[in-house]
């Protein structure tokens, strides 16, 4: 079950894995190259090297992440349930019977939107379900969004 | 009016603004006292009489305009002057019936009709207030009417399964959280004299109040448990408790989400273990302050509780047997002896805690989502941690804590199996 083949999961798209690195040079590489800037003016050159090779590791451990975080991403649409599987530190892998779910929601941030992706998360009655997809692009989070809502009403059953 | 509709109590205003009343009381009371400070009491009377005379015009057109009344698919509830609201209540959402009886109410031979439904954020068309003999027989009916039976039948017999005899109630309630307040106060007591000498005093005032709250708790706890039965009826299991506000719950049968039976530490001699259990759509807040519990069986022996748990979700329950590797005692020094899952055609039975030895049993039927995680330190191990999620508010499922990698993986496959078959049987 979740050593499917790896054919057999779905993945987010490869625009995700830009979005996610864009972000890193955005929350992390930035701010060390204006802590550097300023380090160089007020302190001194040396010091100001001392903050760049800082900030080429942290950003090089954080591009690292990302890249494997990325990868960690899966889904699978089974004949009843959607799986889901993700995270490198703490491995996560959900099963979601079709007949469950509540609603679903597709969800676009600014950035999202530019690249052309969207999340799709399901909802079920239980507040622990995680099952939610970042990155696929619009066309393939509608697709996803209408064969779950079609799936869900045809195999619903009561709480 | 059309037929069918009927009106909540006349004394319902009276029994919803009775704190108002009592501080409009206490405010005049004090005016009364002091009357020579400035202020003139007669006036002081006007503003009193003016307010009291709005508070009870204003609730006597609530009690006017509410309006309730029962058809053979749903409870419909219209109030409201200005912005009128009227709400529908399906049957078949139905979760459970609760009667409660604050003090006041009950002395005046009042009670409130609470329903709960599934996704309700707090209960649902609460009934307050209505005689005793009305909410009974609207229970009754809407009972029936949930099963499908002949409307107007006497209400449905009782066969009483358990009760609690208080004795029991107060001490395992007492060996609960208040015994390991006293001792963990003793410790600091002892710890703190012999430290600092009579400079400790300070210290020991401020740990009275949360001593103090640990002690209001557990006799909130006995006065809400207090003669604790638990009856069968046709309806579905009928729950009595509450020594000032009591409360009466009906859990229709298949409505229950999940079980969980706990057994404290000092409760081991006694053999007795707690049950609790949840049904979708019951709410906390508002309602926790109303004598309301989770408990299904607040002590008993732990026969009698596996017992009255089968009865209720309607089969024998499988045995957690099955240990983890003993290598798991690196991950979970503590609670590894203890961690034990079992699975049958119907349940799933998990069993962990350090403290606390916890069962949660799900009802397969029941199951909303299935979740393997695996931390880093579990993987090193080779570990894995199953959850299997309900919709319950209180108990959200049950978890098979840290069992062999490819084992978990395993159950997951087959859990998925049989929750679909479960599903179907269950719906069908």
């Amino acid at each position: 079950m979740t050593d499917l083949p790896d054919g057999d999961w779905l993945r987010p798209a490869p625009a995700l894995l830009r979005l996610r690195r864009l972000e890193c040079l955005l929350l992390v590489a930035l701010p060390l190259l204006i802590a550097a800037v300023l380090t160089g003016v007020l302190a001194g050159l040396p010091q100001a090297l001392g903050v760049v090779a800082l900030g080429v590791v942290a950003t090089g451990l954080a591009l690292v992440s990302v890249r494997r975080r990325w990868a960690a991403w899966g889904y699978a649409e089974r004949e009843d349930d959607l799986l889901v599987r993700r995270g490198v530190l703490i491995r996560r892998t959900s099963v979601v019977p079709y007949g469950r779910m509540q609603f679903v929601d597709v969800t676009a941030g600014p950035l999202d939107r530019r690249l052309g992706l969207a999340r799709v998360t399901l909802h079920t009655a239980a507040a622990a379900s995680d099952a939610s997809i970042p990155g696929l692009p619009v066309a393939e989070a509608t697709r996803l969004r209408d064969r779950l809502a079609a799936l869900g009403e045809a195999r619903q059953a009561g709480v | 009016m059309n037929p069918g509709w009927q009106r909540l109590h006349p004394l319902t205003p009276l029994l919803r603004g009775w704190r108002f009343l009592l501080v409009v009381g206490a405010g005049v009371g004090q005016q009364g006292l002091q009357g020579g400070n400035g202020i003139d009491p007669s006036k002081v009377g006007l503003i009193v009489l003016a307010a009291t005379a709005v508070a009870v015009l204003y609730g006597y057109v609530v009690w006017q305009t509410t309006r309730y009344r029962l058809t053979s698919t749903e409870l419909q509830v219209d109030s409201g002057l200005l912005q009128r609201r009227s709400r529908r209540v399906p049957l078949a959402r139905l979760q459970s019936v609760d009667v409660v009886r604050p003090v006041i109410a009950r002395v005046l031979g009042l009670a409130e009709l609470r329903l709960e439904v599934v996704g309700g954020g707090s209960t649902e068309a609460p009934l307050a207030y209505l005689t005793e003999e009305q909410a009974q027989t609207l229970r009754s009916r809407l009972l029936n009417t949930v099963a499908g039976r002949a409307e107007e039948q006497v209400p449905a017999p009782e066969n009483v399964l358990v009760s609690v005899p208080t004795g029991t109630l107060v001490a395992s309630v007492l060996l609960g959280s208040p015994a390991v307040a006293t001792v963990v106060l003793l410790v600091v007591v002892v710890a703190a004299t012999s430290a600092v000498g009579t400079a400790a005093v300070p210290i020991l005032a401020g740990a009275l109040p949360a001593y103090a709250a640990f002690v209001t708790l557990a006799g909130k706890r006995i006065l809400a448990e207090y003669g604790f039965t638990v009856a069968e009826s046709p309806d579905g299991l009928r729950l009595r408790h509450g020594l000032l506000d009591t409360r009466s719950q009906t859990i229709p049968a298949g409505r229950v989400q999940a079980v969980r039976m706990l057994e404290p530490l000092l409760w081991r001699p006694f053999g007795w273990v707690r049950v609790e259990v949840d049904v979708a759509g019951y709410s906390g807040g508002r309602s926790e302050t109303q004598a309301a519990t989770k408990a299904l069986l607040p002590v008993a022996p732990r026969a009698l509780a596996e017992a009255l748990v089968g009865r209720v979700l309607g089969a024998a329950l499988p045995v957690a047997a099955a240990p983890v590797p003993s290598r798991a005692h690196w991950r979970a020094p503590l609670s590894k002896p203890r961690l034990r899952a079992g699975l049958d055609d119907r349940h799933l039975v998990t069993t962990y805690g350090v403290l606390t030895t916890t069962t949660d049993v799900v009802p397969l039927a029941k199951v909303q989502s299935l979740r393997l995680t695996s931390g880093p330190w579990q993987r090193r191990l080779r570990l894995a941690t199953l959850h299997a999620d309900t919709a319950g508010r209180r108990l959200t499922g049950a978890k098979a804590a840290h069992r062999d990698a490819a084992e978990a993986a395993a159950l997951l496959a087959e859990l998925a199996a049989r929750t679909r078959t479960a599903r179907a049987i269950a719906s069908r």
